[in-house]
Parts: C-alpha cells; structure tokens; sequence
C-alpha cells in the first residue's frame, strides 16, 4: 500500500532569477510541511530531468542541496510522463519497505533560464536524429502530424480542439498560481498564430518556470488518506514515425493494466487529470481513455461534462495549457490538484465528488504512457 | 555479406530512399539497424524504394526553432506509407491531403540534401 501524504505547488510562469534547485527546493519544502513531515524524515528521493540544467545525477544533486542524506535517490527520465513514472515507482519503493516517505520532486526555470528557440530545440531532439530532426520538425509539428490524422479518421475539427483550450483557460481563472488568467473564446484560438497545422499558439502549452512536489508514504500521515490503488505503464514507440494505428495505441495499454492492478474501472471516476501538452493529447487521451467516445469528447466538453461542476471535472487548476508546464512539474501539477480536489483542500475550485479519481500522462509524441488510480479512503 | 551493405540515401547526401527487408521474417524497417527488429536476425538486406507511397499525416511547420530552419518557413511536413510497407517522415508540396498518392523529389534544406514528396499526377 502506499498513499499521497503532502502535497506542493509554486506558481508557473516566470520566476525571474530562481534556478532549478530553487524551485525544487520551494515545491519540495512545501509537500514536506503539508504532510505533517520535517526533512529528516524523507528517507526516498526521485526526482526527473531539466533541461536548463543536465545533469547525470540530479537526485543526489538535489538531496545535498536540499540537505537529505536518503536510503533510496535518483532520477527518472520518461519526458513528460516523468511525473507520473515518479509516483508510480514511489509506491512501489514505499509498498515494498525501501522507504517510508519518498519524495517525488520536479521543478525547472525552463522559461527565464533559457531562450524559447533553446527549449523548442532541445525538445524537437526526442525526434529521431537521423531520419527526423534533420527535416526541422518541432514537438507541435509532431503532435500536428498526429492531429492531422486523428482528425482524418474520427471527423475531430480545429473548433472541436479549441474547446480544450477554452476548458482549460477557465478553469486557471480561478487558480490564483496559473500562469494564465484572461478568459479565451473559440475564435480567440481560431485566431491565434499557426504554429504547425491545424495547431495554433492556443493549442499549445506555453514554456514556463515552476516546481512540483508530492510525498508518498507507506502509511498516512494525516486525517486524509488517498491511497495510490494501482498503476501502470505502456510504451509502444519513441519515434512519431513509428506510432502505433489508433486502435493500438499506449494509452488504453496502459490503462488496461492500470485496471487490473487497481481492480477499478473508468466508470468508478469522478475526477480526471488528464496529460494536456497540446489540445488534440487531451483529446485523444480522453478517447482513448475510455473517458468519452471516439469523436465525441469535444461535444461532451460542450455540453459540460468536463467542467467543475459536470459529471467528470478536469484538470480544474488549468492544466498544461493555461496553468503552465515546466517539464518534469508540468503533469505533477496535476497530480497535486488531483490530491487537493480528493482531500476537500481545493478552495473555490472545489468540485462534488473526487471520491476516486484517474491520472494519465504520456511522455514522447504518445510514446510512453503511464495511468494510475487513486482513491480516498478516509 | 551482401546484407551487411550499407546503401547510400538522403541522410548521407544522396538523392535515394533505403529501407532494411529481412529476409528470414519478411519485416520492413526505415530506421537502419545491424539487425531485423522484429525477429533480431543479423544483417538485413538493404534494398532501394522506389520513391512512391500515400500521404499518412501532413503539418505546415509555421514556427521553427534554428536560424537554418526559419529561412525556410512554411515547410509542410509529412509522414507517407510507403509502396514497401514502410513509414517515413519527409517534406511534401503545400497541396497535399491525406491519402494522395504521392512520388518523391529530392531538394536542399538547410545544408542537406531531404525528401519532398509530391502528388504522383504531377511527378515528372
């Protein structure tokens, strides 16, 4: 067994002047408070990758900073499923008695510490370097390829994509740590930049500063208890070229073995956090997921399925899109929302019934997936 | 030894799209490796496509991100099944939907020499 005990979230968006360390250190020292913990009783650290600062041993870099001296540090590097991949294996470090409390930890100036065209090209480079990256493609140009297609097969349109950006940007309204608060409209996202068709500035997550960080304890530390109660990976490709067809794709993969690991089911969900690097992931994912029928995830966010107070609230803090994403933080940020919608610590962006809740993140162009279970026992 | 030889393509400068057959499981590979993929078996055969296929997913690149690759914006980029059972990423002309047939062409961008896929009606 193994439970979310703490739970911390800088804002994202500029931070002018703080590194790396700075924001792992902010984010770590939150979650650590929130659990009820001090610093010494950290006994596990996982930590991922940044970009503004490679390293081959982040982990151990980050727990002499920090000032822990653990039983279990390093890092995890799956892209943007990096967060997720974290806690997946901190439950598996805290159920099997390697720790007591590890310390899942991201955090990344990616947007002050290097120039926009610096991130884009280091992130074009999880295409292939021989037969991709020299055609001068961007991660939106991967996802486009992928939007182009999906379009293609199921009828989805550029106004269906715009609906997720619309969602998201409401919901970081209300979020006082998002990196975005001015409300958008259809047309606004019609009428944004093309970056790589059909996708749009407004389709796309913004690069940001930030850092995230969530405990995860083999017994709860407090009055709320939200036990991890099962997890899952898939991996199908690295490579854009390489993806699977929409019928076999590492989503369902991996949420399928997420299901027998947990013994629950899609319908059992109440509240989602759900991978959003771009509009058409989440609407993909969500498809894939099970969550809404091929094609019809845009109609159901209309019709306000998703919204705070619909049958299925999403990634109410705004997600990747509006909220922000700095790497490794981006999804952990949903992880942390997740835990404050479950606790009843989500403020005026409470929703009903978080009883159980679905993570999904996906790393790569769709390549590396993890889902993950979580429900509240007390 | 023959399935040893490396064939020259455009990742080297010359004007030719290689592929990998094996000749023990029948699997197709574009990425070149020393072994089939799917069955491991050493030393696939490296044979020449004809150049042909069908547009599988198309993005207008709008914003890129080097000095070498701006120079050359919009470029269209495509993935194309090709007639060999093999997927490839390349460039391809403006007009190009989803499920054209298609013939490639070869052209510089930036210093290399990369594939551009055009529709086959039109093809020289």
């Amino acid at each position: 067994m193994s439970f979310i005990t703490g739970v911390g979230l800088t804002a994202y968006g500029r931070h002018e002047g703080k590194s790396t360390l700075d924001l792992m250190s902010e984010a770590a020292s939150l979650a650590i408070a929130d659990a009820g913990l001090t610093r010494g009783e950290i006994d596990g650290i996982l930590c991922g990758y940044s970009t503004v600062m490679p390293h081959i041993m982040l982990a151990t870099v980050f727990a002499e900073h920090f000032g822990i001296r653990p039983a279990y540090c390093h890092a995890v590097q799956v892209g943007g499923a990096t967060g997720l991949a974290m806690m997946m294996l901190a439950h598996h470090v805290a159920d099997a008695g390697l720790a007591r409390h590890v310390l899942v930890v991201g955090g990344e100036n990616r947007l002050t510490g290097q120039s926009r065209d610096a991130s884009i090209q280091a992130l074009a480079q999880v295409g292939h370097p021989v037969y991709e990256v020299p055609l001068g493609p961007t991660i939106p140009a991967y996802y486009g390829l992928v939007a182009s297609r999906y379009m293609h097969e199921f009828g989805v349109t550029e106004e269906d994509l715009a609906e997720f950006a619309v969602l998201m940007r409401a919901n970081a309204a209300t979020h006082p740590g998002a990196q975005f608060h001015d409300l958008i409209t259809i047309a606004d996202v019609m009428a944004s930049k093309p970056v790589a068709s059909p996708l749009k500035l407004l389709d796309c997550c913004p690069v940001s500063d930030g850092g995230a960080a969530l405990v995860i304890s083999r017994e709860p530390t407090g009055d709320a208890a939200v036990r991890i109660a099962g997890c899952a990976q898939a991996h199908t490709h690295q490579h854009v070229t390489m993806i699977p067809a929409f019928d076999d794709m590492g989503a369902a993969i991996s949420l399928g073995r997420a299901k027998a690991a947990s013994g629950m089911d899609v319908g059992d969900v109440r509240y989602a956090g759900i991978y959003d690097s771009f509009t058409i992931t989440l609407a993909m994912l969500l498809e894939e997921l099970g969550l809404a029928a091929r094609g019809e995830a845009a109609a159901m966010m209309r019709a306000g399925h998703f919204s705070r107070d619909g049958a299925l609230p999403l990634n109410t803090h705004g997600g990747l899109l509006s909220y922000g994403h700095c790497g490794v933080g981006g999804a952990m940020a949903h992880a942390v929302e997740t835990y404050l919608q479950m606790t009843g610590h989500a403020g005026t962006r409470q929703v009903r019934d978080a009883s159980v809740a679905l993570l999904h993140g996906d790393g790569g162009v769709l390549s590396s997936h993890v889902s993950m279970f979580l429900e509240r026992v007390r | 030894m023959s399935g040893a030889q490396r064939l020259p393509d455009w990742t080297g400068g010359e004007p030719a799209i290689v592929y990998q057959h094996c000749a023990a499981c029948g699997h197709v590979q574009y990425f070149q490796r020393k072994f089939c993929s799917a069955c491991g078996i050493p030393e696939p055969a490296a044979k020449k496509a004809n150049g042909k296929g069908v547009v599988y997913a198309t993005s207008l690149v709008m914003r890129a991100a080097t000095p070498e690759t701006k120079a050359h914006v919009p470029y269209n980029i495509v993935l194309v099944d090709t007639a060999e059972g093999f997927r490839m990423m390349a460039h391809g002309d403006r007009d190009l939907v989803i499920g054209d047939t298609v013939a490639v062409r070869f052209e510089r961008f930036t210093d290399r020499i990369i594939p551009v896929f055009q529709k086959e009606s039109e093809a020289p």
